[in-house]
């Protein structure tokens, strides 16, 4: 058994560390400041990834906003006003679970008739008279339908930390003749900052590598200009990766190029785990 | 004998089926310490619970009976127990103060009701801290985190947090039980100060404790409040068999 159980243990280890070791040697050399900073050029076979790594941060930030509060809200739902054993409580959870274990590409589907074809096309014809505006792919839309796919991390998040603030402290402060409400925004929520900015972060680097999700709701295969705002296409490292290894122009010439993005977006999601982890173990020394 | 502050009218509990107070009828006196003495599971913090409605957060539980303060019912469908909290002051057996500094733990209450100006929160503050005997020991680190204090220290703020919102009655929850001798004799002392002010309600499990601070002394178990009376009394001539056989510890 110990045999076998060893073997296994290598294994994984050996695939991540040969994983790691062919994209940096693959990628260690392109990955320059320079890289970092400037456009694609000549089809995409020079240059930089700057428009892709501008993309993947503006959708994060936006998906975040959207995300995040609503995460929060759920999650203190949950934890401070729903009974545990109450049918919505158990609808709610149940969903959260469900949520968290549908394929991303079904999002990525939902995301292109709900809030393209339904929202879009009903804004479109509510505000513009028809004209194509907001019923097409864009940031957006995309950066909504990742922040559906990265609820159920916030929300877990959330109410994990949530329940790691005492009984005692929202005690004292009830019994100081402080409302409920008052209780939760000047205990609870400073109680669970941390476990906000762990679920945060999480479902950052969640949303930084996905690219089922954006693949029909606003990911652009190349963009001349950054977008300059909501009803913009974008480009983004995941989705650059993959049009880089499938449709570009000459795939053997562009494999630096492919690495390097690779390994960005690798440190990327790696670093922000990273610090996750970190403030996680603090909040649990803390309690 | 002092005018009564808190009357209890067959006040029975119920978690869910089970009954955890059983018809408890007793009149509190105003600006006097009270304690409730009792084995562990006797009712005694339950009671103590009921009279700033501290049981309404618990799920199943049921209160039949009167609870009144000051002639008014407590449990009465208009009461709103955030208001009755201001009158009605707790102090925990576990101190619990907030992660945040000494003044702000203080001014917390005050805070809540709307006071924001800074000299009079800044004279609350020292007020309550004064009140409670720690001021000497706080002054000159005001802006530290209260959790860098003793326990004993942390328990007077505990108090000081209290007072500042200016109860009527304050209710403790064996305050001193998880305390050294001395910040145990630092707080008896205090409760002694207070009862010139405050109605005190104190449970604990310590019998000089209770003999040493309390003018009254009401006996709990299982649930039924099985003797009230002065202190001196129940502890020298007590009526009732199991009253005397726990106070002289054959029990308990």
């Amino acid at each position: 058994m110990i045999g076998v159980t060893g073997f296994s243990v290598v294994l994984i280890i050996a695939i991540i560390i040969i994983m790691l070791v062919v994209i940096i040697i693959g990628g260690k050399n392109q990955l320059t400041w320079a890289f970092l900073t400037s456009f694609p050029e000549e089809g995409m076979t020079k240059g930089g990834i700057f428009p892709a790594l501008f993309g993947t941060a503006l959708m994060v930030i936006i998906m975040s906003a959207a995300a995040v509060p609503f995460g929060a809200i759920t999650a203190l739902y949950l934890t401070e006003y729903a009974r545990e054993s109450s049918w919505i409580a158990k609808t709610v959870q149940f969903a959260v679970r469900t949520l968290s274990m549908v394929p991303s590409i079904i999002f990525g589907l939902f995301g292109l008739g709900f809030f393209i074809k339904f929202v879009g096309g009903g804004m479109d014809k509510a505000f513009f008279g028809g004209q194509l505006t907001w019923a097409q792919p864009n940031i957006l839309w995309a950066s909504l339908t990742m922040a559906l796919l990265t609820l159920p991390v916030v929300i877990v998040s959330v109410e994990e930390s949530i329940k790691t603030v005492p009984r005692e402290l929202r005690e004292a402060s009830l019994a100081l003749g402080a409302t409920k409400w008052q209780t939760i925004r000047k205990v609870v929520l400073p109680g669970s900052r941390s476990g906000i900015l762990t679920g945060t972060i999480l479902a950052v680097s969640r949303g930084a590598g996905e690219v089922a999700p954006i693949l029909f709701t606003g990911a652009a295969y190349y963009l001349a200009t950054l977008p300059r705002g909501l009803s913009d296409q974008f480009m983004s490292l995941g989705y650059h990766i993959y049009i880089m290894s499938t449709q570009s122009v000459n795939v053997d010439q562009t494999l630096p190029i492919q690495f390097a993005t690779t390994l960005v977006l690798l440190l990327l999601t790696f670093t922000l785990n990273l610090v996750a982890v970190l403030i996680r173990s603090r909040l649990r020394r803390a309690h | 004998m002092k005018e009564t502050k808190i009357k209890t009218r067959d006040l029975s509990l119920y978690y869910g089926t089970k009954i955890a107070l059983n018809s408890i009828s007793m009149d509190i006196p105003e600006k006097q310490v009270t304690a409730l003495i009792g084995p562990s599971g006797c009712g005694k913090s339950t009671y103590l619970r009921t009279l700033n409605r501290m049981n309404d957060l618990i799920p199943g539980v049921k209160i039949t009976g009167e609870v009144l303060v000051d002639n008014f019912n407590i449990y009465d469908k208009n009461v709103d127990s955030v208001n009755l909290r201001k009158k009605v002051g707790m102090v925990f057996q576990k101190s619990n103060p907030f992660a945040k500094s000494i003044f702000e733990n203080v001014a917390y209450g005050p805070r809540i009701n709307g006071i924001n100006d800074k000299k009079k929160l800044t004279e609350i503050v020292e007020r309550s801290l004064q009140r409670a005997a720690i001021w000497e020991e706080v002054k000159d680190r005001i802006h530290d985190s209260a959790l860098g204090l003793s326990g004993g220290q942390q328990q007077r703020l505990c108090i000081a947090r209290t007072l500042a919102v200016d109860p009527e009655i304050i209710l403790m929850d064996e305050p001193a039980s998880a305390l050294d001798p001395i910040s145990t004799s630092k707080i008896e002392e205090l409760i002694y100060a207070l009862k010139e002010n405050y109605t005190i309600i104190i449970v604990t499990h310590n019998m000089q404790q209770a003999a040493r601070v309390s003018d009254n002394t009401a006996f709990f178990y299982i649930g039924e409040l099985i003797e009230f009376g002065k202190t001196k009394k129940i502890f020298t001539v007590p009526e009732k068999k199991q009253t005397e056989d726990y106070i002289t510890g054959r029990f308990g």
